[in-house]
C-alpha cells in the first residue's frame, strides 16, 4: 500500500508488517436493481408476463386489431384459406377465424382468472378452517378426498350437465372442481405455519386465535397461494377449452377457443388452419401462465432466492 | 433460594398420540414427558438439560400451555393453569413468556419490529395510549441494546444475534415474571452467544425475572443457572444446585454427560465416560430405570424397579438405585475429583 | 534435505515447522474464493494460506461467515463457477488442484481427499443401502468387484464401530440413528484410504454423548488409518480435544495460526482472545470465579466491501487509527505462532529472525 492512500495523520512506523492488498478476481458488475433487475433475474417471469400481457391486450382491445364481428355469418365466403383479406381464413359458416380467435381470448382469460381467483378465495377459507379446527378438518378433508378422486374434468362435465351452458356456469363448475386442490394446499401450509416459533410466541403473548389467523397465518399463505393460483389459471383455461370442445361448456354462440376448434374438427383434414390458430393461442397462453407461475415460485421461495 | 414461588410443576405428563391406520386411530404414544416435577422462584434460573428427544422442550411448551397436557399440575403464581380454558388463560399468559432457539423463524417475516413488540403490549392492555405504547417500545429497544429507530425495519434486515434481541424484547414487552428460554442461545455464533448470555443475566438482575433455561450446552448452563434439572427420556433424573451438580453428580447419566463435554483446554485429557449406544425410543421406553440400557453401573434391580427421584442429602435429588447401596460401594460417591476436572495422567 | 522437499517448505507467512519432519501433503497458497452476488462481489475467502502435513490434524476455527466452509469446499473444488471464482493455488502432493481437469479432480475426490459433512441425513442417499453407498466409491475408484466391495464395506463398518456390520450393511439410512449415520459417513469417507480427510463440523448436529463417541472414533482412526485431517469447526472444545495445529479465520482471512497448546495458552490476536474469553468453561462454578463472559461487540463486517485496514478493526477493543487504515500482515510473533495484528508483541525468541 502506498503512503498516498492513507488518511492524513497516519504514519506507518518503520518495520511494520503491512499486508499486500488482495487483487480482485471478479469484476464488480453491479446487477441492475428495480423492475428491470428483477426481470433479468427471473427471465421466466419476464417472458411469461410479456406473453400474458400481450394476450390481455388482445382480449381487451380485440375490436382495435382490425377485427370484424366474430359472429357475422357470410355463407358465400365459407372455408377460405388464410389470405391478406382473411388472415386466419374463414370457417364453415364464413366467419372470420382471426376475429374469432382474438375475441376467444376474452373467454379463456376471463375463465382462467376467475377460476383462479374464486377457487383461491374459497380454498383459502376452507383450508384455514380445517387447519384450525380438528372436527371441521376431519369432515371437510374426507369430502375433499372424495372430490379429488373424480378427475376434475369429469366433475366439471357433470356439473355442466346440471346447468345451462354459460360462461358463468363454466366458471362455477371449474371452480368447484379446483377447490379441493387449493384447500389441501392451504391446510398443509397452515399446519406447518402453526408450528412456527413466531406463531407459538404469538399464542404465548396472548394473541386471540382470530388475530393469529389474520395477522400471522394468512399473510404467510398468500405467497404459495399466488403461485398455485397461476397453475390453476392455466388448468382452468385448458378445462374450459375441453368443455367447449365437447359441447359442454361455453354456448356455441360465444366464440371461445374450444368452440372454434370444435367447429373446425369436422374439416380438420382439409382445413387444418381453423383448428390450428386457436390451438396455438391456447398453448401460448397456457405456457405464459405456467412460466409466470414457475418464475413466481422461484422468486418467492426464500431458499432459492437467498442462495448466494 | 427460598423466594416467592413463581412456577410449580408437579407430575407433568405429555404423551403425544401416534395416529395411523385407515381410520386415523391411535396406535401408540410418544411418552415425551412422563412425570416431571420442579419449581422456580422469583429471580431464579432453573436449567433443564438433556439430549435431543429427552422431552425438555416439551416441558417448556407444556408450562406455556401451547398444547393441552396429558396430566399433572402447573401452577403459575399460585394459580393452576393446567386445566384452564384458553379464554381464562389468555390474560394470565402475560406472566410467562418465551424465547425460542431459531432467531430466523421466531419473528413473523411480514411484521415490522414495531408491530412485533406492540402485539403483547396491546394484547394485555399495558399501554395507556399510543404515546405510551411508543415509549414502551422505545424502552424495550433500549433494554436489549438496539437502536430505537430500528423499530421500523423488517426482521430480515437483522442478523441472528439482533433478531434474538428482538425476541427477548418481545418477551419482555409483556412484563412477565418468568421467561422460558428454549435453547435461546444455541443457534448463535460463539461471540454473539456471549452477548446474549450477558444480556439475559443483566435483565434477570435488573427485573428480577425467573427463568426456565432449556439447553443442551452444559458450559453455558453452568455459567447461567442457579439450579439444574437433568432430563433423560421424559423424566428428571437429577436436580440440584449448580455447585452440587457440577461438583459431584449423583446420577450416572449426569456424570457421563459432564465427562463428554469437550472443554477448550488442550491437554486436559479427562477420564471420559463414553456411553454405549443410542437413546432408546420414547415410544417404547425401557422398563425399570430408563437409563439402564446405557448405564455403566447397571445391576439387576435397575432392570426391574424404576428408581424414584429423592433427596440424597443437602437437597441434591437424584433417581438412582446406587444410592441404596452402602456408600463405599456407590461408584458415584467414590470419586477423587469433581467430574469436570477429573483428569488422567497422560 | 533434498531440493524437492524444500519446495514445499512453508514460506514467509507460515510458521516454521521446527521439529515436524512429516511431509507437506496439502498446501493452500493465497486462496481467494469470491462469489458474484446480487449486491456486489462477496470476498468469502480472501488470501488464505496454510499447509497440512501427512497424518496431521489441523483445525480451522471461526464463526459462521468467516469462510472456513468455503475454504473446505474450495479444496475439493466443490465451488460452483459461476457464480464463484477461485484464485491462488491448492497444492496436494505437489499438484495444483485448481489446474486439474474436472475428470482428474473426480478421481481425487472421495479417493485421495474425502469429506465428512455436518448433516449426515442429507448427505446419505435415502434409497440406497449403506453397503451400496460405501461400495460405490470403492467400485468407482478402486475397480473392486461387487463382492469385494461388500466385504470391504462390512470391514469399514466394523472399523467405525457399528455393531453387527453384516446386518447393517443391508440397511437403509433411515433405519440408523444420527450417530450411526455419522459413523457411516466416516466409513464412506475412509473406504478408499484417503490421505486427507476434510471434516466440516462433523459433530455439530450430534448430541453431547454421541459427539463424545464420534470424537473418540476420530482419534482412534487417526492412529489406525493415518490420514491427515482438516477439521472445520466453531467449537473450541472440539479443537482442543483433537487438533494439533489451529488456523483461526475471521472475515475471509487467516488471522492467527499456532500449535493447539500455544494458541489456547497464549492467543496473540484480539479476535482469538475474544473468542476464547466468550466461551464459558465447564467447572467454572466450582472455582467460584463466575465472571462475565467476554463480549466481542458488534457484527462481522460485510465481505462485499473492500476493507482497507485490519478486518477486525470494527470490533477490536484496542483498535487505533493505524488499524483502520493499514492492514496488518501475518507475522511470526512467537516460534511457530503467527498472527495478523499490529499490536501483538513479537517475542524475543523470534524477533531477531524476522526481517524488518
Amino acid at each position: 500500500m502506498s503512503a498516498s492512500n492513507l488518511p492524513s495523520g497516519i504514519q506507518i512506523p518503520p518495520g511494520l508488517a503491512v499486508a499486500t492488498p488482495q487483487p480482485d478476481i471478479l469484476s464488480n458488475v453491479k446487477p441492475r436493481r428495480g423492475v428491470i433487475g428483477f426481470l433479468r433475474r427471473y427471465p421466466t417471469i419476464a417472458i411469461g408476463g410479456t406473453l400474458l400481457l400481450i394476450m390481455l391486450i388482445i382480449a381487451v382491445f380485440a375490436p382495435l386489431f382490425w377485427t370484424v364481428d366474430p359472429t357475422a355469418l357470410a355463407p358465400a365466403r365459407r372455408t377460405r384459406e388464410p389470405s391478406a383479406m382473411y388472415w386466419f381464413g374463414t370457417d364453415m359458416l364464413g366467419r372470420d377465424v382471426y376475429s374469432r380467435v382474438l375475441y376467444g381470448a376474452r373467454v379463456s382469460l376471463l375463465v382462467g382468472f376467475s377460476v383462479a381467483f374464486f377457487s383461491s378465495i374459497v380454498g383459502l377459507a376452507i383450508g384455514l378452517l380445517s387447519g384450525f379446527n380438528r372436527l371441521a378438518d376431519s369432515i371437510i378433508m374426507r369430502i375433499m378426498d372424495g372430490m379429488m378422486s373424480i378427475p376434475s374434468i369429469l366433475l366439471a362435465i357433470a356439473l355442466m350437465a346440471l346447468t345451462r351452458g354459460s360462461v358463468q356456469n363454466v366458471i362455477l363448475a371449474i371452480t368447484i372442481a379446483e377447490i379441493p386442490r387449493v384447500s389441501r394446499l392451504v391446510r398443509g401450509v397452515v399446519l406447518s405455519l402453526r408450528e412456527q416459533p413466531y406463531v407459538e410466541a404469538a399464542v404465548a403473548s396472548g394473541t386471540p386465535t382470530i388475530s393469529i389467523i389474520f395477522k400471522h397465518i394468512l399473510p404467510n399463505t398468500l405467497a404459495p397461494i399466488t403461485v398455485q393460483a397461476t397453475f390453476i389459471c392455466a388448468a382452468a383455461m385448458i378445462t374450459e377449452a375441453i368443455l367447449s370442445f365437447i359441447g359442454a361448456g361455453t354456448p356455441p354462440i360465444i366464440p371461445s377457443w374450444g368452440n372454434i376448434m370444435a367447429e373446425g374438427r369436422a374439416l380438420w383434414q382439409v382445413k387444418p388452419y381453423i383448428v390450428f390458430f386457436p390451438a396455438i393461442f391456447l398453448s401460448i397462453t397456457v405456457l405464459a401462465v405456467n412460466l409466470l407461475g414457475d418464475g413466481l415460485r422461484d422468486a418467492i421461495d426464500p431458499r432459492l432466492a437467498k442462495k448466494l | 433460594m427460598s423466594g416467592e414461588r413463581i412456577l410449580e410443576v408437579s407430575d407433568l405428563k405429555k404423551h403425544f398420540p401416534i395416529r395411523g391406520g385407515l381410520m386415523g386411530g391411535t396406535v401408540g404414544h410418544v411418552y415425551a414427558v412422563d412425570g416431571v416435577s420442579f419449581h422456580i422462584d422469583r429471580g431464579e434460573t432453573l436449567s433443564l438439560v438433556g439430549e435431543s428427544g429427552c422431552g425438555k422442550s416439551t416441558v417448556g411448551k407444556s408450562v406455556l400451555r401451547l398444547f393441552p397436557l396429558t396430566s399433572g399440575q402447573v401452577a403459575l403464581n399460585g394459580r393452576r393453569i393446567d386445566d384452564m380454558s384458553p379464554g381464562t388463560l389468555r390474560p394470565l399468559r402475560r406472566e410467562i413468556q418465551v424465547i425460542f432457539q431459531d432467531p430466523f423463524s421466531s419473528l413473523n417475516p411480514r411484521m415490522r419490529v414495531r408491530e412485533i413488540l406492540a402485539e403483547p403490549i396491546k394484547n394485555f392492555g399495558l399501554a395507556k395510549d399510543s404515546a405510551d405504547l411508543e415509549e414502551r417500545i422505545g424502552q424495550l429497544m433500549d433494554k436489549v441494546r438496539l437502536p430505537r429507530d430500528a423499530v421500523n425495519r423488517w426482521p430480515h434486515e437483522f442478523s441472528g444475534g439482533q433478531r434474538q434481541r428482538i425476541c427477548i424484547a418481545r418477551a419482555l414487552a409483556a412484563e412477565p415474571d418468568v421467561i422460558v428460554c428454549d435453547e435461546a442461545v444455541s443457534a448463535l455464533d460463539v461471540s454473539v452467544k456471549a452477548q446474549i448470555v450477558n444480556l439475559l443475566q443483566d435483565l434477570q438482575a435488573e427485573l428480577g425475572l425467573a427463568m426456565l433455561f432449556i439447553s443442551h450446552d452444559l458450559a453455558i448452563v453452568e455459567h447461567m443457572t442457579h439450579r439444574v434439572a437433568v432430563m433423560y427420556l421424559g423424566k428428571i433424573v437429577e436436580v440440584a444446585d449448580r455447585k452440587q451438580l457440577f461438583g459431584g453428580p449423583r446420577h450416572p447419566y449426569t456424570e457421563a454427560l459432564l465427562s463428554a463435554v469437550p472443554v477448550p483446554m488442550p491437554g486436559a485429557m479427562r477420564e471420559r465416560i463414553v456411553l454405549k449406544g443410542d437413546v432408546p425410543s420414547p415410544i417404547n421406553p425401557p422398563k425399570g430405570c430408563r437409563f439402564h440400557t446405557r448405564c455403566p453401573y447397571a445391576f439387576d434391580r435397575c432392570r426391574k424397579d424404576e428408581p424414584m427421584l429423592r433427596d440424597n442429602g443437602e437437597g441434591h435429588f437424584s433417581a438412582c438405585h446406587l444410592h441404596d447401596l452402602p456408600a463405599e460401594q456407590n461408584p458415584l460417591l467414590n470419586k477423587a475429583a469433581p467430574t469436570a476436572f477429573r483428569t488422567i495422567a497422560a | 534435505m533434498s531440493v524437492s522437499d524444500r519446495v514445499g517448505e512453508p514460506k514467509l507467512n507460515q510458521p516454521r515447522a521446527e521439529g515436524d519432519n512429516r511431509q507437506i501433503l496439502l498446501e493452500v497458497d493465497n486462496l481467494q474464493t469470491h462469489f458474484r452476488t446480487m449486491d456486489g462481489v462477496n470476498r468469502a475467502v480472501d488470501g488464505v494460506s496454510f499447509h497440512v502435513r501427512s497424518g496431521e490434524t489441523l483445525a480451522v476455527v471461526g464463526e459462521s461467515g468467516c469462510g472456513k466452509s468455503v475454504t473446505a469446499m474450495s479444496i475439493l473444488r466443490l465451488i460452483p463457477e459461476p457464480p464463484g471464482k477461485m484464485a491462488g493455488a491448492i497444492r496436494f502432493q505437489g499438484r495444483d488442484l485448481l489446474k486439474l481437469s474436472d475428470k482428474e479432480m473426480r478421481s481425487i475426490r472421495g479417493n485421495e481427499i474425502s469429506m465428512i459433512f455436518q448433516e449426515p441425513m442429507t448427505s446419505l442417499n435415502p434409497v440406497l443401502t449403506i453397503g451400496r453407498q460405501i461400495g460405490e466409491t470403492l467400485r468407482l475408484h478402486q475397480g473392486m468387484s461387487k463382492q469385494q466391495a461388500e466385504d470391504r464395506a462390512v470391514e469399514m463398518l466394523r472399523l467405525v464401530g457399528i455393531p453387527e456390520p453384516g446386518r447393517r450393511v443391508r440397511e437403509y439410512p433411515h433405519q440408523l440413528s444420527g450417530g450411526m449415520r455419522q459413523r457411516v459417513m466416516i466409513a464412506i469417507a475412509l473406504a478408499c484410504n484417503p490421505k486427507l480427510l476434510i471434516a466440516d463440523e462433523p459433530t455439530t448436529a450430534l448430541d453431547v454423548t454421541i459427539q463424545a463417541q464420534i470424537l473418540d472414533l476420530m482419534r482412534d482412526l487417526k492412529n489406525t488409518v493415518g490420514a491427515a485431517i482438516v477439521l472445520i469447526t466453531h467449537d473450541l472444545g472440539v479443537v482442543a480435544e483433537v487438533a494439533e495445529r489451529v488456523v483461526v479465520m475471521y472475515a475471509g482471512r487467516k488471522v492467527e495460526e499456532a500449535p493447539v497448546n500455544e494458541l489456547f495458552r497464549n492467543p496473540k490476536h484480539p479476535y482469538t482472545q475474544g473468542l476464547l474469553g466468550s466461551v464459558p468453561k465447564l467447572g467454572s462454578s466450582l472455582t467460584g470465579e463466575t465472571t462475565r463472559l467476554v463480549e466481542i461487540p458488534g457484527l462481522v463486517p460485510s465481505l462485499k466491501q473492500k476493507i482497507p485496514g485490519c478486518v477486525f478493526a470494527t470490533r477490536c477493543p484496542s483498535v487505533t487509527d493505524l488499524c483502520r487504515a493499514v492492514a496488518p500482515a501475518l507475522q511470526e510473533k512467537a516460534p511457530n505462532h503467527i498472527a495478523a495484528c499490529h499490536y501483538a508483541p513479537v517475542e524475543a525468541s523470534v524477533s531477531g529472525t524476522v526481517a524488518a
